[in-house]
Formats: C-alpha cells, sequence, structure tokens
C-alpha cells in the first residue's frame, strides 16, 4: 500500500531565511536548487511581505509554481550547532533543470541527516574501531593512530604495493574536486601506489578509455545540442529514468518542436523541424514510449538490436553513410586521421549486420538517412550521439564505443552546435589528481589481486565492493576470510596496547589477512568485514565542487552540519596523511615522512585552492567567491578567462575543430566486429532466453547508497 | 499516457476545474464557506464536506469535486470490489486530489487499469492502492481522502492523508 506522511502543512520560508546554492549531488545532471534555512522558533506567514516568494500563499498556487515545495523538501538540520528549518527546493533560475525536481533529487531534505526529525540515522557520527569483537566508537586520533601505524608497517615491512586502495573517482556525493584531490595527494603523490580502483568497477580505469583515445572528450557537447540537433541518436541509455531533468527539459522540448525558435535563431535560413530519435536498446524503455507521445510514432525508431550487438550497426551505418557520400570531407581532412583506413577495416554489409543484430536492412538503411542525409538544400544535418551503460558496460566495450565516434567525426558532429558525442554519465564528475600514469596499462585487477591474498591494508573510500565487483560472492568468501584473521588477531589483545595490537595486525597480516579501513557515511555491507570506520561528510554538510554531463561546474555551499565527528573526504585523507607523517617520524625515517608533507588542509576550501585552483587547466580563473557568484549556473569547464566579475568558460569541447591527440587531430579507430567477446557468452545467450538486469529504478538511481 | 499540453495553455480555470469541468462547481458549492484559519498548531482542521451520494457513483466512472474547497479538484471512484483504503459498506469507494504532487498538472483517469496519469511528466497513480506512484517524479504518493459514508449514503470527505500541491497548508 502506498506510504502516506499526513503532513497536511509545512512552515512557511520566511523573507529573510538564509540562501544557498545546491547543485543536487545525485546523478550526473546536476540539477541547480536553493536551501533556505531559517531559525527553528520563526516562520513567515502567508502574506507577500512575510514570505521568500513575495506571494500571497493564502491562494492556491499555480502549475509549475516556484512558491511551492514538497513534504520531502523539508527538514529540521543542524546547522552551527543549532537546529533549524530546512527547505531544499529545485532552483527555477537554473538553465539545467529549470525548476524541475526528480523523485531523486526533490528529496535530498528529506534524504538529509535529522535527529529532530529522525531522518538518515544510519549515519556513521564517529570513527568507529574493531575492538573486543564489536565496532566501537572512539576519537579521530585514535582511530587515525591506528590506521597509520598499521599503514607504516605494511609499507615498511611489503612496500607500498601491499597498500591497496578503492576510491572513488566522481563528483557529487562521495567525490568532487576537494575530495578526489586530498585522496589523489595522498595516495598518487605521498604515496606511488598503483593497486588502486575506481569506486564501481575492480580497476583503475575509464569507462570510456576508446573515445579519450581516439582524442575526443566524453562530455563534448551541452545540454542545449539536445534542444537544437535535427536527429538524437541514444544508445544504451534510459534518459527519463537516469537523466531525468536533462531529458525534460532538452530533449523533449525539441521532439515537442518548443525549441524551433532557438534553432531559427542559432541557424538562420538552415531547414529545421521537430527532432527525430533513434534508440539502439535490446529493451523497449519508458524514454522510448514518452518519445513517442511526444514526437508520433513516425519519428522515433526503436532499433532492438540483439543484446552485444551494437558494434556491427555502427560499423554499417559508417560504411553506408560513406558510400552515399553523406560524410563530412572538409571535417574529416581538416581534424582527424586515419579515415580511410578505418574505413576499410570496418567495412561492414547491410546484409551481415542485419544477421548480427536482428534488424531489418531497412531500419538500418532508414536510420543512416536520419542520422546523416544531407537536409533540403544540401545543409549538413546535425546529429547529437548520446550512449550509456548499455554500451560501455556492453560487449566488446572498448571497441564499441569507437565506431560511434567514427561515425560521429564522419558526419562532422562533435564540437558543433546540435552534435556531440557524449556518455550520458552516472554521476557528476569531480576528478582532480596528480597524475595517475605510473599506474600504467592495463590496471591492475584490484579485486583479484584482493581475493589471490595479496596485499596487506586496504583503505576503502566511498566504495562497496560486495555490491558492486565482478563475482561478489567469491570476493566476499575470501574477503571475509582474510579480515577476520585480522580481527580475531586484535580480539586477542588488549585495545590500549597499541605497540602489541599493532603487532598483532602485522603478524595477522604476514599470515594472509587483511587490515581494512573503510571511510564512507554509512555503514555499508563491505564494512562489515572492515576493522576501522571513519565517517565522511557528504554535499551539503561541507562546501564541494563538482561538474555535470555538459562540464558546468557549480559548488555546492554547505547548508548544514555533518553528522556527529563526521568530516570531508579531502580532511580525512589529510589527516591520515598528518598521522603517517608522525608515524614515519617516531620511525626515524623522516624521508619518507617528508612526503606526508603539504596536507596541512584546515578546510575543504584549503584543498580545493591547492588542487584544482592549483592544477587543473583554467583553475587559476576558479576560487569559491567566484563560484558563488555564479550561483546554480555556474560555468563550463574549462575556464578560459575571469572578466567583469564571471568565469568564462566554453560551451562545447573541441569547437576549433583541434582534439586531445599530440597532431590535434582526431584519430578514427578500426573496430571489426569479433562476437560476443567474453568467453561463454556465445553459448549464455543461447542457453537462456531472458537478460535481467535490475536494480537502477527510477525512485533510487544513484541514491540507492542512502537505501542500505 | 497522452500528449502533454503546454502548461501555459492549461490556464488557470482549465486547472481549477480539474478533469471533467463542471461538476467540480456543483461540489464545491455545498463546501462550508469559513475556512480554519491558519492556527499554531500541527496539522490542519478540516471541513467536513458532503461530495455526493452514493447513488451518483458507476463503477469507473469518475466524479468530479472539490476539496477541501473549490480550488482544489478531485475526484470520487467506485471500483465494485473491496480495496484496502475503501470507503462504504462494499468497501470500494475512494477519492483522491487530482492534481499531480509532482508540478501540479490535472491529472487525467484511466479506467482500463484504474490509475490517475499526469500529462506533463508522465506520473501515474494507482488507485487501488491508496495512489501509490506506479511511476513518476513527485515525491509523494497521491494525496486521498479520508471518507465517512453516513446512512443516507451522502459521502463526506473529512481530511487528506498528504500534502496538496500548490498549497503550503491543505486548508487555506
Amino acid at each position: 500500500m502506498a506510504y502516506k506522511r499526513h503532513i497536511d502543512r509545512l512552515p512557511i520560508i520566511p523573507k529573510d531565511a538564509t540562501e544557498f546554492n545546491v547543485t543536487c549531488h545525485y546523478c550526473i545532471v546536476g540539477c541547480g536548487y536553493k536551501a533556505y534555512t531559517w531559525p527553528i522558533n520563526k516562520q513567515g506567514g502567508t502574506a507577500p511581505s512575510e514570505n521568500k516568494f513575495g506571494v500571497d500563499l493564502s491562494k492556491q498556487q499555480q502549475p509549475e509554481t516556484a512558491a511551492w515545495y514538497a513534504p520531502a523538501m523539508y527538514n529540521i538540520v543542524r546547522q552551527n550547532g543549532q537546529d533549524v528549518h530546512i527547505v531544499i527546493k529545485p532552483d527555477p533560475d537554473c538553465a539545467v533543470n529549470s525548476g524541475l525536481g526528480s523523485i531523486r533529487g526533490a528529496r535530498i531534505a528529506e534524504m538529509s541527516y535529522s535527529r529532530a526529525r529522525n531522518t538518515q540515522l544510519q549515519r556513521l557520527t564517529d570513527p568507529m574501531v574493531w575492538r573486543y569483537g564489536q565496532m566501537q566508537p572512539t576519537s579521530w586520533d585514535d582511530a587515525l593512530d591506528l590506521v597509520a601505524r598499521v599503514t607504516a608497517g605494511v609499507v615498511n615491512d611489503m612496500g607500498e604495493d601491499a597498500v591497496i586502495v578503492s576510491a572513488f573517482d566522481h563528483g557529487g556525493a562521495g567525490g568532487g574536486y576537494e575530495n578526489t584531490w586530498g585522496t589523489g595527494k595522498l595516495y598518487f603523490a605521498a604515496m606511488k601506489v598503483k593497486n588502486i580502483r575506481i569506486h564501481n568497477r575492480p580497476a583503475y580505469n575509464s569507462e570510456v578509455h576508446a573515445t579519450r583515445d581516439m582524442g575526443v572528450g566524453e562530455l563534448n557537447n551541452c545540454y542545449e545540442d539536445a534542444e537544437l540537433a535535427d536527429t538524437i541518436v541514444a544508445v544504451g541509455t534510459n534518459a527519463l529514468e537516469t537523466q531525468t531533468n536533462y531529458f525534460l527539459n532538452h530533449w523533449i522540448p525539441n521532439l515537442r518542436g518548443t525549441s524551433n525558435d532557438k534553432k531559427k535563431a542559432e541557424f538562420g535560413s538552415e531547414p529545421i523541424e521537430p527532432a527525430r530519435i533513434i534508440f539502439v536498446d535490446p529493451r523497449r524503455t519508458v524514454t522510448i514510449n514518452a518519445c513517442e507521445i511526444e514526437a508520433g510514432k513516425d519519428r522515433v525508431m526503436h532499433l532492438a538490436i540483439n543484446p552485444g550487438t551494437d558494434l556491427a550497426l555502427f560499423n554499417a551505418w559508417l560504411s553506408l553513410v560513406a558510400d552515399k557520400g553523406w560524410t563530412d570531407k572538409p571535417f574529416i581532412a581538416a581534424s582527424t586521421t586515419n579515415f580511410d583506413k578505418a574505413l576499410a577495416a570496418n567495412k561492414t554489409s547491410l546484409d551481415e549486420a542485419a544477421r548480427i543484430t536482428s534488424l531489418t536492412v531497412d531500419q538500418i538503411t532508414k536510420s543512416a538517412a536520419w542520422i546523416a542525409e544531407p537536409k533540403q538544400g544540401g545543409a549538413r544535418r546535425r546529429t547529437m550521439f548520446a550512449y550509456e551503460k548499455g554500451l560501455i558496460w556492453g560487449n566488446d566495450n572498448y571497441r564499441t564505443n569507437g565506431p560511434l565516434v567514427n561515425l560521429a567525426l564522419a558526419t562532422g558532429n562533435i564540437g558543433r552546435p546540435g552534435g556531440g558525442c557524449v556518455r550520458m554519465g552516472g554521476h557528476q564528475e569531480g576528478y582532480s589528481r596528480p597524475s595517475d600514469a605510473f599506474i600504467g596499462r592495463p590496471a591492475p585487477y584490484v579485486d583479484k589481486l584482493l581475493i589471490e591474498g595479496k596485499g596487506g591494508v586496504h583503505h576503502i573510500w566511498g566504495c562497496d565492493h560486495y555490491k558492486t565487483t565482478l563475482n561478489a560472492l567469491k570476493f566476499k568468501e575470501a574477503y571475509k576470510k582474510r579480515t577476520d584473521l585480522v580481527k580475531d588477531a586484535m580480539s586477542s589483545v588488549p585495545y590500549g596496547d597499541r605497540p602489541q595490537m599493532v603487532k598483532a595486525i602485522m603478524d595477522a597480516i604476514k599470515q594472509g589477512g587483511l587490515f581494512a579501513v573503510d571511510v564512507d557515511i554509512v555503514p555499508t555491507k563491505i564494512g562489515q568485514a572492515c576493522h576501522v570506520w571513519l565517517p565522511a561528510a557528504t554535499s551539503g554538510e561541507m562546501n564541494l565542487t563538482s561538474m555535470n554531463g555538459e562540464r558546468r561546474m557549480r559548488l555546492t555551499e554547505r547548508y548544514m552540519d555533518p553528522p556527529g565527528q563526521a568530516m570531508p573526504d579531502c580532511l580525512i585523507a589529510a589527516r591520515i596523511a598528518n598521522h603517517l607523517e608522525r608515524v614515519f617520524r617516531e620511525a626515524s625515517k623522516p624521508d619518507v615522512a617528508d612526503r606526508f608533507k603539504g596536507f596541512d588542509w584546515k578546510t575543504e576550501e584549503d584543498a580545493f585552492m591547492d588542487g584544482y585552483h592549483g592544477h587543473e587547466k583554467g583553475g587559476q580563473f576558479v576560487t569559491y567567491d567566484r563560484l558563488r557568484a555564479m550561483g546554480t549556473n555556474g560555468f563550463q569547464e574549462p575556464a578560459v578567462d575571469f572578466r567583469d566579475g564571471k568565469i568564462i568558460g566554453t560551451k562545447r569541447l573541441f569547437a576549433d575543430g583541434k582534439f586531445n591527440r599530440s597532431d590535434g587531430k582526431a584519430q578514427l579507430m578500426e573496430t571489426q566486429w569479433r562476437g560476443l567477446e567474453a568467453p561463454g557468452k556465445e553459448a549464455e545467450m543461447k542457453k537462456w532466453p531472458f537478460l535481467i538486469n535490475n536494480g537502477r529504478t527510477n525512485h533510487v538511481w544513484q541514491s540507492a547508497y542512502l537505501d542500505q | 499516457m497522452t500528449r502533454c499540453k503546454p502548461v501555459i495553455a492549461i490556464g488557470r480555470r482549465r486547472f481549477l476545474a480539474g478533469a471533467g469541468g463542471a461538476a467540480a462547481g456543483a461540489a464545491a458549492a455545498q463546501l462550508p464557506v469559513k475556512p480554519a484559519k491558519a492556527a499554531p498548531v500541527t496539522g490542519v482542521n478540516y471541513p467536513s464536506a458532503k461530495l455526493a451520494n452514493v447513488r451518483d457513483l458507476k463503477i469507473d466512472e469518475p466524479l468530479n469535486v472539490a476539496y477541501p474547497d473549490a480550488d482544489a479538484p478531485g475526484v470520487l471512484l467506485k471500483f465494485g470490489k473491496r480495496v484496502p483504503t475503501g470507503a462504504g459498506t462494499d468497501g470500494d469507494i475512494v477519492g483522491f486530489s487530482t492534481t499531480c504532487p509532482h508540478k501540479g498538472f490535472p491529472l487525467n483517469y484511466v479506467s482500463s487499469d484504474r490509475t490517475l496519469n499526469c500529462p506533463g511528466h508522465y506520473s501515474r497513480f494507482d488507485c487501488e492502492a491508496g495512489g501509490l506512484e506506479i511511476w513518476g517524479q513527485a515525491t509523494q504518493n497521491l494525496p486521498q481522502y479520508i471518507l465517512r459514508i453516513d446512512s443516507k449514503g451522502d459521502i463526506y470527505a473529512e481530511g487528506v492523508d498528504e500534502l496538496l500541491y500548490g498549497r503550503l497548508s491543505n486548508v487555506l
């Protein structure tokens, strides 16, 4: 049955409530919100002079009003030690969402830590250590001393390769520029940890290496391009559920034809009409359904290919487009290399592609025309290519990414209005770290190393292998065994005797044990096996910067206190570094200790200035004060200037036709079809009638971590 | 789902009239005129408002009403089978707000699966399951009326179980 809150009235935001910039930290889209806080013993009134909106709240408000908030947008939280009312509501002035809130983002307030209203009480509030058979609260100094002594012991006895790290690399919650820099400086500068992996995958590698290797950064367009495109090609992405307000606010207007004025303004006399859209997806999704309602079935093409056969379709598209003479020859000549070789190597006939994908020749031919057939008068068709997990986590994914980028390049659709070849994304991005080049390729398969008994200490930052690794059961079995060895050793000595405790742990490690430290905001599944939990702050409990799927960087201001003793990850990393420096110095290793200098940050802003401001492209133009002034619209990275009080950004990457390779040209990739590449997949596919995919539903996409 | 109309075209009158138009005004006429004044209490005092008589209801035919005042369109439904939150001797009568709790668009009733559906952003609510959001972007399930049916078969609404869209107090 339906859950009901039985809330029939909410406190009114008073005129003088404090206002904060907020970017939703759940998904890549990064919708703009505003947080309003005011003292617990005050409230606004219905008269226009008495509330933040300046409207008469004794009247029913209209659809899409800014002067309303749902119970999910309200809470009572701590701010500077005091309970305050808080409302976090979508910002109508943000270009990303224009006031729209999804079922996830519109719950930011309700999903915040509140002792007064009992929300998110699962949050970690204190450092916890394994003591006498259970996790018990302790001080930061005690927990960090233990972490530092065991980590230093492992480095001493086994080398830095025995320090295994799992860490977020993204933005939004559990990440952001401050926190990726804090962890990056610790593991890539103070140490050179090569056995490190990224939050949702068992190694330290990109999900979209191919496009990067080709010189085409994957977030190369802007959300407005979805309003300007003649055709959108959506591969393995279900945007209505997983980039909800990007889809609703930027794709739908184009499908409805309500962005035609924008097109006219941008393209002048070029023929325009409402968009067509092609979906490449074995499944029929709610996104397809919505597009059919808005654009009509004749403007929506669903190519329900055999799972994993995208590559063959992309190659056939390129072959046909080249045969028809629909390529952008001047662009290919000026901005790409390897076109002829890739075209020859990837040549795929319509019949062959039809056989592999189970599509008809007619479907492939018609979709190719939607993508690349010149418009009336010969104008180039503007096509935007968008892809996500269906491609990047699919069959032969590195090589499947390549031919889609090939097609986008061949049709001149990168760096131009209405184009782009982009991943849709999961989290926001927020990567700022010293170089990871020393890790090399292929990056170590970290989860396999852990299963095989390698490593002595494991630092985990906002990751949960128990839920997200391959063969999780096998991993859990091995991991539990190894960490139990250390737990039993810890239980065998008095907790207060630190030298004995460290010795017992080191002895257990040398017998195959593993000491595990989990930094997170909630107790995780892998946390069950860990010996130390360190409580982290999340977005809104610290100042945090990230960028969204169109590289739009914003600062979410700290509007509430973190729970208990929780701290921003960047400061936790800094304090680990401080303790390691002390421990190495005590052990008369001043040269090693010196490597841990430079972590004297007091605030997350210190980490930001050291990291993003000091090291990232365009970072010199970006400060907290400037970002605050840029509000929920921020700017699009990279920053290129600061002028008239504004950070000047970059609307589209590669608009000058120069790409990220040494010769400035994008390189097309040779990618012949080689079947279902993973061993056993072909047989599996034949044996089972259904492929079950679950977990990422509309309600909890990118916020399920708060629903343990 | 049906094609969405631009918001601007909906207009205040269409919005207030709810899905079916004239019936809303008729029902509203029977509401008490004196609204509960916003008082410093938790919760609001709801009016008891006669919305219809059971004889007015036909199975799967929505009857447009308004509650707790004329500016809050809603619907009464009779299913012909008992549902968990149903009122009446057969436990098959329910009433809901027809304003989408996501962005305030008027909901349309689809009798084939007994749902209320939003043309704005495709949210869907299950009328047989207390207004459960089957899919959508609202952070609330659909506000349902607390109904009382007297011995004459008159149906009274006496409360709402969620905050109504567009008002920070259910009783203005």
